[in-house]
């Protein structure tokens, strides 16, 4: 098989092994494109490509829009902040004026669960989920599985456990999709309020102890908590919550196997892991971020492609 | 489909060897030039010359890169299908150095010009010389022609040049088949 068997990136729920599979190889060709001393290649000079983001990102934005520059796609850049949605225009009214101007392909970061999959149905571009709400994130999941392959072989048959906020991540679900179906194991770790109800309805256990949660695996991804999606508290205090859940190098060096730290970022030092092991040379943290871009060049590449 | 042999393994075997002594005649000893297989099928004939300057002629230190030009094409989205990628592997430098380009069928040229962009992106080639076990006259879309040729053969569109290499394919031989 040799493409995508979508025509939108909406969430790795939809994807299947073997498109995981042709993304990772794609970009292993693109990860070598970006460390040539000319970065870029002429592929998409005829795309346009519209990053339209209704939330905030730094990394994400970054990564894609320098994604799509290294294809030599024209961008476009939208933040809701300074737009019309304020004055009250719908997403899909937003995205058609876009798209009249011949975007090609949308990026777009929604608070909204769902948001994605709704403007696929309603418009005609190719739409890459850069995240909606506690939904999905399929680009950061691929670039952690990606990033899990590079440095231990592959994917399958690898214990994975997600530390933190899962019930307001759209990072660890979409990785729980992702792991899985390449053949990982996956734990989630981390206070019972910050655990959704029904997770182990997708394959995952669940360990409220981090010691034996990191005694058990190969990989641990350290989420960050959303402090921003929490309405209510769900944890006594910051302090607790370290104490509980918080990586540091003490922890690490007391295990008997020497495991991998991952973080999607933003980092909150000396909550969910201290600086000493986030700088530390089990930590792929830099490496995913490198990885982002050669992973969403590959997306926006195999994606590009299937427009007619 | 009926086909028929173009080359066999020992004139194959015979064109190589000239092609290898024809590399010399120009580079000498190779201190300044490197070689340069074309993704995919051009890195199998860039291997074997290599082999032969090595072993048959003695020239020591060639260096020798595969390029892959899929991102380079004039192409994409006008196929069926996704064009897949290759690996380009150029651990050296070409910024100033002479250039061979090595591919085993030259027809429309279009892979040519792919290739000459996208080598831009590892330096500034001194200059780019091309050579190829089969070159198909008559059939270019652009002005590119070789500087080295096994043999030129004249096959019409509806006809399919197959370069078949032992390492890849269980034997050396090239056939021109009919579609």
């Amino acid at each position: 098989m040799s493409e995508l068997s979508v025509n939108h990136l909406l969430g790795i729920k939809y994807l299947n092994k073997k498109d995981i599979e042709l993304i990772f190889e794609t970009a292993d060709h693109f990860k070598e494109v970006i460390n040539r001393s000319i970065k870029k290649v002429p592929t998409l000079r005829d795309t346009t490509i519209a990053n339209i983001f209704f939330e905030s990102s730094t990394r994400t934005k970054l990564s894609f829009e320098l994604a799509e520059k290294r294809l030599s796609a024209d961008v476009i850049n939208f933040s809701a902040s300074q737009s019309s949605v304020k004055k009250g225009e719908t997403l899909i009214d937003t995205v058609n004026n876009i798209l009249s101007m011949k975007v090609d392909m949308v990026v777009m970061r929604h608070p909204n669960p769902g948001a994605g999959i709704f403007l696929s149905k309603h418009v005609k571009a190719s739409i890459i989920n850069a995240g909606d709400g506690a939904h999905e994130h399929p680009t950061q999941a691929l670039l952690d599985s990606y990033s899990i392959r590079e440095r231990l072989g592959e994917v399958t048959g690898k214990n994975v456990v997600i530390v933190g906020d899962i019930l307001h991540s759209r990072v660890a679900l979409s990785n729980i999709f992702a792991l899985k179906k390449q053949g990982a194991q996956v734990k989630v770790c981390g206070p019972k309020t910050l655990i959704p109800k029904y997770i182990e309805s997708l394959g995952v256990s669940v360990e409220t102890n981090l010691k034996k949660a990191l005694e058990w695996c190969d990989v641990a991804n350290m989420l960050r908590v959303q402090n921003e999606r929490m309405d209510i508290s769900y944890f006594p205090s910051t302090r607790e919550y370290t104490q509980q859940f918080g990586v540091n190098k003490k922890l690490l060096d007391s295990l008997d196997k020497q495991i991998v730290i991952m973080h999607p970022g933003p980092i909150n030092r000396g909550v969910e892991i201290t600086s000493d092991v986030a700088d530390s040379n089990q930590s792929i943290i830099l490496e995913q971020v490198e990885n982002g871009v050669a992973i969403r060049m590959a997306v926006i590449y195999l994606l590009a492609s299937k427009i007619k | 489909m009926n086909q028929k042999v173009l080359l066999t393994s020992k004139e194959i075997n015979i064109i190589l060897h000239r092609l290898a002594c024809q590399l010399i005649e120009t580079h000498l000893d190779f201190s300044n030039t490197v070689l340069i297989g074309l993704q995919p099928r051009g890195i199998f004939l860039a291997e074997r010359l290599t082999k032969i300057l090595r072993e048959d002629y003695k020239v020591k230190n060639i260096k020798l890169g595969f390029l892959d030009i899929t991102f380079y094409r004039d192409d994409f989205r006008r196929g069926e299908k996704t064009l897949q990628a290759n690996t380009t592997e150029i651990d050296f430098l070409v910024e100033d150095k002479n250039v061979v380009f090595i591919d085993d069928v030259l027809y429309t040229g279009r892979s040519i010009r792919a290739a000459l962009t996208a080598i831009q992106s590892f330096g500034r080639p001194s200059n780019i010389e091309l050579l190829t076990l089969i070159d198909r006259r008559f059939s270019r879309h652009l002005p590119i022609q070789p500087n080295y040729r096994g043999r030129q053969v004249d096959a019409i569109n509806e006809e399919k040049v197959k370069v078949m290499w032992k390492e890849n394919d269980g034997k050396d031989i090239v056939y021109l088949v009919n579609k």
